[in-house]
Order: C-alpha cells, then structure tokens, then sequence
C-alpha cells in the first residue's frame, strides 16, 4: 500500500517524506510498547503507535522501519520531525483510535506481520 | 580491520537515549556490515543504552570491530541488579513509571538482548553498577 493511499484511508496528514508518497509498504505492526517494536524481525513495515515521542523514532530507526503512523491525533513534536527528517523517515498523523486505523488499514489490504 | 569506539551515557537523558546506537549504526552502515547483522548489533545496543538512561546514573559503552566479531561492553554507575536470574525473566522490571511512558520497562530488555546476541554476559552487584558483555558473529545470522 502506497503512503498517499494510507493518508486517504485515515484522512491522515503527512507530516515529513513528502518525496516518499509513492513509497509502498505492505505489512503493519501496532504498538504503544517500544520493547515490543524491538522484537519484530521484519523491515519495511508501518509502525501504528499513539506514542509520540522521540524513542519512537529512535526504535523506528534501530528497527529498520521507515513509516510510522500516529493515531490519536498525536503531535509531532519539532524535535521528532527533525530526527525522522535525519534519517529519511515518512511520518503521517491521524485522528482515528488504532483500533480504527488498523482495522481500515487492514480493509484496505494492509497485512499483519503474523 | 580492527576499530574501537567509545560513548558516554547520561542517565535519565531520554533526548539523547539511542544517540550512542545511530552513531554506531551509521558507522556500520558506512563500512559495509551485512544489515541483518547491523539490526542485531543496535537492537542489542540501543537496550542496553535505553537501561542505562532508565536505571543508572551514568555509563559508558564501548565498541569493538574486530574482523570477525563486535564486541559491547556497557559498564554502569548504577543501582546494579540484585538477582539477575529474575531480571533475565520476561516480563519482570523495576522501571520507573516515567520510563514506561517512554514505551519501554516492560521486562524484554534484557531476553532481548540475550536473542540477538552470540554471546552475552551480565555481571551486577547491588551499589556497584551493572556491565554488559556482548558480541555478535560477523558471518553469523542466527537470531
């Protein structure tokens, strides 16, 4: 799934990797628990989290994962948006729960790591 | 081909938690290690760094290239751990809850670390800080 297609499932807003709308990515994971996004073997992947700080970008990048969606309206910080800039990362926001983000992503033909 | 590296880690610094991993990181990325073994290397590393802020009062980390192997050593000025066998546990922590807000403390630190690396060693004492030992095989892919 392309991110400009993400965007306009969730009515989400791309905060950086404008250049990147064509970028696909295919499978999703959704977390709030960092420890948990450390464990995943798998690249390439969303990573839907409502938790907006900067260790999520740090756990993004030690992860390998170059798109993270932020549910809940969460706001991205300058700081955040500086960082995932750095490391060439696409970060979108939207209003929807994770529940409703995953679920119409998944409707969508996101698939689940496992 | 053999390089050392050196980080100071602050405790309680969560800005600048992970900043040790994206150095060592790109310097990895740039002489060409294979990148499955790239992503063990900082997963271990970014953990170990991440409990250093969360528990000590400040550390060092060391990393050593060698042609076959790197090498970790995180030492602490820490509270130290008083029974590693349980804190080896999954699930168990004594993080505070301003690091569980941060998404980390769940108690899969550690088992993490001990995943991704070939070999990893922890010695503790209570009031005499915390050190991590690990190494990861160059030609080695098995997590």
């Amino acid at each position: 799934m392309k991110v400009e297609e993400i965007c306009s499932v969730l009515n989400g807003e791309l905060v950086c990797g404008c250049d990147k709308n064509n970028h696909e990515v295919n499978y999703a994971f959704a977390s709030d628990l960092m420890s948990d996004v450390l464990t995943i073997n798998c690249n390439n992947l969303l990573l839907i989290t409502g938790l907006a700080n900067l260790q999520t970008i740090r756990t993004a990048e030690m992860s390998d994962i170059n798109c993270i969606l932020f549910v809940r309206n969460k706001s991205v910080t300058p700081e955040m948006k500086n960082l995932a800039e750095e490391l060439g990362m696409t970060l979108i926001t939207c209003p929807s729960t994770m529940f409703r983000a995953s679920g119409e992503l998944y409707r969508a033909g996101m698939k689940p790591l496992f | 081909m053999a390089m050392s590296f050196e980080y100071k880690v602050t405790g309680g610094d969560f800005t600048r938690a992970g900043y040790a991993s994206s150095q060592v990181k790109k310097m990895l990325k740039q002489l060409g290690v294979d990148n499955t073994v790239i992503k063990r290397v900082v997963v271990c590393l970014y953990e170990a760094e991440v409990n250093i802020v969360a528990h000590a009062w400040d550390g060092i980390i060391s990393v050593d290239l060698n042609t076959d192997s790197i090498f970790l050593k995180l030492t602490d000025n820490g509270p130290g751990i008083a029974n590693i066998d349980q804190a080896m546990q999954k699930g168990y922590s004594t993080a505070s809850p301003q690091v569980r807000e941060m998404g980390f403390g769940a108690g899969m630190g550690l088992p993490n670390i001990s995943a991704n690396a070939d070999r990893f060693v922890i010695n503790s004492e209570p009031g005499a800080g915390t050190t991590l030992e690990i190494t990861i095989n160059l030609n080695s892919n098995a997590v």
